[in-house]
């Protein structure tokens, strides 16, 4: 888990030229969106690009998107259940 | 009748081109990077912005913050203003194309919706706007050359029929590693730099250095 949140991290930082954050600046529980590390609509739109791309999951309910992108450990969970799903 | 029109004044100006950056006709910033990228990355750090939205953008929006935050920098009492007394018009030759090129090289595989949102050229007044809080009538001409009667014009209509009191026009071009922003500052009051706003002023603005 540790291992895939620090990969998020930087893959989030990286899809979303965050270039004035560093991986440890961001918290496993931090809000994305708003108060937390600030993301809007369209980042919002790249972390779903993000997970197609690197882990081939494909987010079927948008209604999901903002449990799933709450923060960078529900982002993990969601990765890791759907890897599960799919073995 | 044909109303008096007040004189306008060219109170500020800023040149970017060929690596080198000039403020009100005086060098600010020389180059020494091998892509434009870079080149702008170093105005960015030579002006302390401070702006992390910058590294979202595209190149188009990034040449004309840049040149706008020059322009303006020192120059401009904005305090003297309403947010809608503030307009800005813009112009260039290939509009968006640069990012269009970039975008649709993404829909090959999966499209960037961050590259898509920047595929219109007047998203750079918009990231102006919003970095400046201005919020006055504003346009994006795309023109084969720069048309300094046309733009005397437009600006000169605008500040004559008090759609706004100040105005930041110009041109900001960019396709690939060939670009130039000349941006200017159109006040009713003058100061002690100032130009008149006249076609042969906008000319000499913009053909400063014969780049």
């Amino acid at each position: 888990m540790d291992k895939l949140l620090l990969e998020l991290k930087k893959q989030i930082i990286e899809q979303l030229n965050l270039k004035d954050l560093k991986p440890e600046d961001i918290g496993d529980d931090q809000p994305l969106f708003v108060e937390g590390i600030g993301l809007d609509s369209i980042d919002a739109l790249e972390l779903i690009v993000l997970l197609q791309q690197e882990y081939k999951i494909k987010l079927s309910n948008a209604e999901e998107g903002p449990k799933v992108f709450k923060s960078v450990r529900t982002m993990a969970e969601y990765i890791i259940a759907h890897q599960d799903q799919k073995q | 009748m044909r109303r008096l029109q007040e004189k306008k004044h060219i109170t500020a100006s800023c040149r970017i081109s060929r690596r080198v950056v000039y403020k009100n006709n005086k060098l600010l910033y020389t180059g020494t990077q091998d892509n434009l990228s870079d080149f702008l990355e170093g105005i960015y750090q030579v002006l302390n912005m401070h702006y992390p939205k910058y590294y979202k953008m595209d190149r188009l929006s990034r040449l004309g913050l840049v040149a706008a935050e020059v322009l303006m920098k020192g120059s401009f009492r904005q305090e003297k203003y309403q947010s809608d007394e503030i307009a800005v018009v813009l112009a260039n030759a290939n509009s968006s194309l640069d990012t269009d090129i970039r975008y649709q090289e993404t829909i090959k595989t999966i499209p960037s919706p961050s590259l898509f949102v920047y595929t219109l050229p007047n998203i750079v007044i918009g990231e102006i706007c919003i970095r400046h809080g201005i919020k006055g009538e504003n346009a994006f001409f795309v023109f084969k050359q720069f048309d300094a009667t046309f733009m005397e014009h437009y600006v000169s209509n605008l500040l004559d029929n008090h759609l706004a009191r100040a105005c930041i026009c110009g041109w900001v071009e960019l396709l690939r590693e060939e670009y130039k922003a000349v941006l200017m500052l159109v006040e009713k009051e003058q100061s002690s730099r100032t130009l008149l706003f006249t076609k042969k002023n906008i000319i000499k603005t913009w053909e400063f250095d014969h780049g």
